[in-house]
């Protein structure tokens, strides 16, 4: 099936290359342990491209093996011998750090489908930039928020000791008005957590938040579940996302996770969205698809009103975000990103699926903390 | 930080070396008998988990799945050792680095071309499921416990092995001499392979034994391959005595190291800034130990080589 669209969407660029006329660049992450993330995007963002039925979108997607060196490489090649309008795509906060700039200062759009670094929001934003996903501390400030509410007052929070890692816990701590039991910083790429296990359950912690995505999410939880401790555990839905919740299995189960997706948040664009994205892909989609199905249809919708090619006209009409978003509402602050709903979810079985349920908001319209240093 | 917490992160610390110990032995063999690097060891650690993950899921049974990763690994191995690594024994340790590079390449993609990118299910047995209550009120995970168990049963089996067996023999005659042993008419290609699918079951059962704690993905493999290499460093290349204490002694660092040295920190810094330098400096601490080491004794604990 996914061979099936690469060779579509090959097939597609060969048989519109003669008169595209919007070129939009996407390097993401398509091989290595952070693949899944990626292909997630690309599908969602293809999906969209697909049912948009535009032949003159050539969608040109590369593989940046979530190497910062590699995705400088592969910029320079799109940008300077595939003239493309449009690039999107990257992950990692370390790669879009390395790429979105440069981008950006070449009259470029750069439209990001997950990486939301502080920088990019502050002091760094850029009039070509736009996030359709988040800022990277949102879904962490949004469980520090569902915390109080709840009436945890005493929590143990991790992360892995890295930028976003950092961001993660400044992030909850923002919101969060309780007491800390403890705050560790992990190992990226730790597989262990035996050690820290330990710890929580000797801290006497009312609540447990960690922010591990990937695979560290996955071999946490299993032995979080093994050990014994019963305090409640709550993250981001980094840890919790479609593509590995079935890794983790029942230990995910009655979680609470903050994300400003889900696949019952109901409006018809969503609804549509989860149903299309199944049958074309035979899985469920991902909080990564929706974002990148929303980034390709925001596209799309400005390319309804401008060219990028008139830069000034193409920014105003990304920037009033006219589309139906799968998250309901959607618009931009003032430094092109995301002011959303974040709610509070819980991991549920359905049949032999793992998936998640909305619980209720956790914050309303929210946007970031670094809009004020942005000067665009 | 009580006794509790403190006896508990000992025993965490003993399972990840002994863990660590499975990794390294097999690696140790390989170089010490065949003066191979094996950059693909963690490959194969790799194919044990996978191949666990998908027989306990179509079967249902853990045993089943353990056997299932030793079969496979050792299977891989053997083939690996016949088709690519006989043609590196007199190469130069630079070319044997570049081959097995490229074999963690095409065992990577691989993996992820039959199994796809998403990471794979694997779950402790329900046996072995949940805490145990030991004396002095420990609680401790019944299935890390029976990690320790049967990773002293193969340290136990390894010895019995090398020291009084006939193949044991002739393993530790290659060590020292290889043409010798040749010349004396045993046939040492099949040793050579049986040496290899030995190491590579042994990777196998690791990862299929750990797998079902972690996250069964592509890659898992090379960051347990690194500090496999920092054991057999510590331990002395080729020597599995020294691959067992070097196991212990990088297990014990790594966890213990992680547990105290933001607790040293906190009592000068602030707790936030502590944590961060106090981790900085646990994770280094396993490279420490191994400098220590070597500049103490530069061939190892019971490294023989110079």
């Amino acid at each position: 099936m996914k061979t099936g669209l690469l060779a579509l969407a090959v097939g597609a660029i060969i048989s519109t290359s003669a008169f595209a006329e919007t070129k939009i660049g996407m390097i993401t992450t398509l091989s290595g342990g952070g693949a899944g993330l990626g292909i997630d995007v690309r599908d969602g963002f293809m999906l969209a491209i697909a049912q948009s039925g535009r032949d003159d979108i050539e969608v040109i997607i590369e593989d940046d093996q979530q190497k910062p060196d590699i995705a400088v490489q592969l910029t320079d090649k799109m940008i300077q011998s595939e003239d493309v309008d449009i690039m999107t795509g990257i992950i990692w906060s370390n790669l879009a750090m390395a790429v979105v700039p440069s981008v950006v200062n070449q009259d470029v759009f750069y439209l990001s489908p997950n990486a939301g670094p502080s920088v990019l929001a502050g002091q760094g934003c850029h009039e070509n930039y736009f996030n359709v996903a988040w800022q990277n501390d949102n879904l962490h400030e949004a469980a520090g928020a569902y915390a109080n509410s709840t009436g945890y007052t005493n929590s143990f929070i991790l992360a892995p000791n890295y930028p976003a890692g950092q961001d993660a816990l400044n992030g909850y701590k923002r919101f969060y008005e309780g007491e800390l039991a403890g705050e560790l910083y992990t190992q990226l790429g730790q597989t262990d957590y035996a050690a820290e296990i330990a710890q929580i359950r000797a801290s006497g912690a009312d609540s447990v938040f960690f922010f591990l995505p990937g695979g560290m999410g996955i071999s946490f939880l299993k032995q979080y579940a093994d050990s014994g401790v019963d305090i409640p555990v709550l993250g981001p839905a980094f840890s919790f996302d479609q593509g590995i919740l079935q890794a983790v299995g029942g230990a995910a189960l009655g979680v609470v996770n903050t994300s400003q997706w889900n696949k019952d948040i109901d409006n018809p664009t969503n609804a549509s969205f989860v149903e299309s994205f199944e049958a074309e892909y035979g899985r469920l989609p991902s909080l990564y698809a929706s974002q990148g199905f929303d980034t390709a249809n925001l596209i799309l919708s400005a390319l309804e009103t401008a060219s990028p090619d008139d830069a000034g006209a193409f920014r105003e009409a990304l920037r009033a975000a006219d589309f139906d978003s799968t998250r309901g509402d959607f618009a931009f602050g003032p430094n092109h990103h995301p002011i959303q709903t974040i709610y509070a979810r819980e991991v549920v079985q359905e049949g032999d699926i793992f998936t998640n349920r909305i619980l209720g908001v956790a914050l309303e319209a929210h946007a970031d903390a670094y809009a004020a240093d942005c000067k665009m | 930080m009580s006794a509790i917490l403190i006896i508990e992160q000992i025993l965490n610390g003993l399972q990840f070396g002994i863990m660590l110990f499975l990794m390294a032995a097999g690696l140790t063999l390989i170089f010490g008998v065949m003066g191979l690097i094996n950059l693909a060891h963690g490959s194969l650690y790799m194919i044990g988990a996978f191949a666990a993950a998908a027989t306990a899921g179509a079967t249902g049974s853990f045993l089943l799945a353990l056997v299932a990763a030793l079969a496979a690994a050792a299977i891989v191995g053997a083939i690996v050792e016949i088709v690519v690594i006989r043609r590196l024994y007199c190469a130069a340790h630079l070319d044997q680095v570049l081959a097995t590079f490229a074999l963690i390449l095409i065992f990577s993609e691989g993996t992820r071309w039959i199994f796809g990118s998403f990471p794979l299910f694997l779950d402790v047995p329900s046996y072995l499921s949940g805490p145990v209550s030991l004396p002095g009120g420990i609680q401790y995970s019944l299935y890390r416990l029976a990690l320790i168990v049967i990773g002293l049963l193969v340290a136990l089996g390894l010895w019995w092995l090398t020291a009084r067996t006939r193949l044991g023999i002739q393993i530790r005659a290659g060590e020292n001499d290889r043409e010798m042993i040749a010349a004396l008419g045993v046939d040492i290609s099949k040793l050579y392979t049986l040496v290899f699918a030995l190491g590579a079951a042994l990777a196998g059962l690791a990862g299929a034994l750990v797998g079902a704690i972690q996250s069964v993905q592509v890659g898992m493999g090379e960051p347990v391959l690194i500090l496999a290499f920092v054991v057999i460093v510590i331990g002395g290349i080729g020597s599995i005595k020294g691959a067992f204490i070097g196991s212990l002694l990088v297990g014990l660092t790594d966890t213990l190291g992680g547990i105290f040295l933001p607790e040293l920190f906190k009592l000068y810094m602030e707790p936030g800034a502590a944590s961060q330098t106090g981790s900085a400096l646990a994770s280094m601490a396993v490279y420490i130990l191994m400098s220590i080491v070597l500049v103490w004794r530069p061939t190892g604990l019971f490294g023989a080589r110079a």
